[in-house]
């Protein structure tokens, strides 16, 4: 029973990843040129990635709603949500730093690691650091193991 | 200069939402990247099969577009010592900040969570002022 709910987990979790990137994908939300020009509201704006968020709450919000009133996910005993709620100083410093590097390369985690498949150097690279920036923050202040 | 695409940009949004729907109705997890894959460095035991799996699922969906329809747009706009540097800003600060565009965009204001909500206007504000440096004042 737990075996093949691992399993159910396994293969959901892979096709959830696969119709995530194909939604980063349809939607442009993997081209760094597209981010930056909805970023640039001063210049060559261009709002199409508002419409991917609202897409995606106009979904998300109510259905979460629905799921959250259940005792436990199908495939697992219990729902994994952030414990965390305070409005804090790391989540606004560490907010701030996402943002700045956002608006200079117009990649974010997802469409980064999907962008993967171009084989394009400089995306590697940028994957690279950005594991490189996590690893760094699990230094400084996840230091007991 | 790119198009404005509200049409394929609903829809693609409405996939990620679908996913994201999909992952905490099937497994009660978020599915925000940067959680994900960050959880790849801190190995917990029972923990590292679907983080595996929805990361390669990321890949595979960005490998398989290509074979099915265009290559991928993926329009670089920066030098590679900018996109380096983007890149540790990026993974540092998604870590710090608890989450990023899925966690806390899609995900977060998807529970209504107020962190979220002030993360993801806070990203949003930083983002949109790096650009406007970038582009109109050093007019790269």
């Amino acid at each position: 029973m737990t075996q093949r709910n691992n399993m159910l987990q396994l293969i959901l979790s892979l096709v959830s990843g696969i119709l995530f990137a194909l939604g980063l994908i349809v939607s442009q939300m993997v081209n760094p040129a597209k981010v930056l020009n909805f970023l640039d509201v001063a210049g060559t704006w261009d709002p199409t990635l508002a419409f991917v968020m609202g897409g995606a709450l106009l979904v998300t919000i109510p259905a979460f709603r629905l799921i959250l009133k259940r005792p436990h996910p199908l495939f697992a005993k219990r729902f994994y949500l952030p414990t965390k709620q305070d409005i804090d100083a790391r989540l606004v410093t560490g907010a701030i730093l996402f943002g700045v590097g956002w608006g200079l390369a117009g990649l974010c985690p997802g469409p980064a690691i999907t962008a993967l498949a171009t084989g394009l150097l400089p995306v590697l690279g940028f994957v690279a650091a950005m594991v490189a920036g996590a690893f760094a923050h699990k230094l400084i202040f996840e230091q007991r193991t | 200069m790119t198009e404005f695409t509200p049409v394929s940009g609903l829809i693609g949004g409405l996939m990620i939402g679908l996913s994201s729907i999909l992952m905490l109705l099937g497994a009660g997890r978020i599915a925000g990247i940067s959680g994900i894959y960050g959880g790849l460095l801190t190995p917990a035991k029972g923990d590292l099969g679907w983080r595996i799996m929805f990361v390669g699922g990321l890949i595979l969906g960005g490998a398989t577009w290509p074979l099915l329809a265009n290559p991928l747009p993926v329009d670089l706009q920066v030098s590679w010592p900018i996109m380096l540097f983007a890149g540790l800003l990026v993974g540092f600060g998604t870590r710090l900040g608890s989450g990023c565009t899925s966690g806390h965009g899609v995900c977060g204001i998807g529970r209504l969570a107020p962190r979220s909500m002030i993360a993801t206007l806070t990203f949003m504000a930083a983002a949109g002022m790096t650009t406007f440096v970038i582009r109109h004042i050093f007019g790269g």
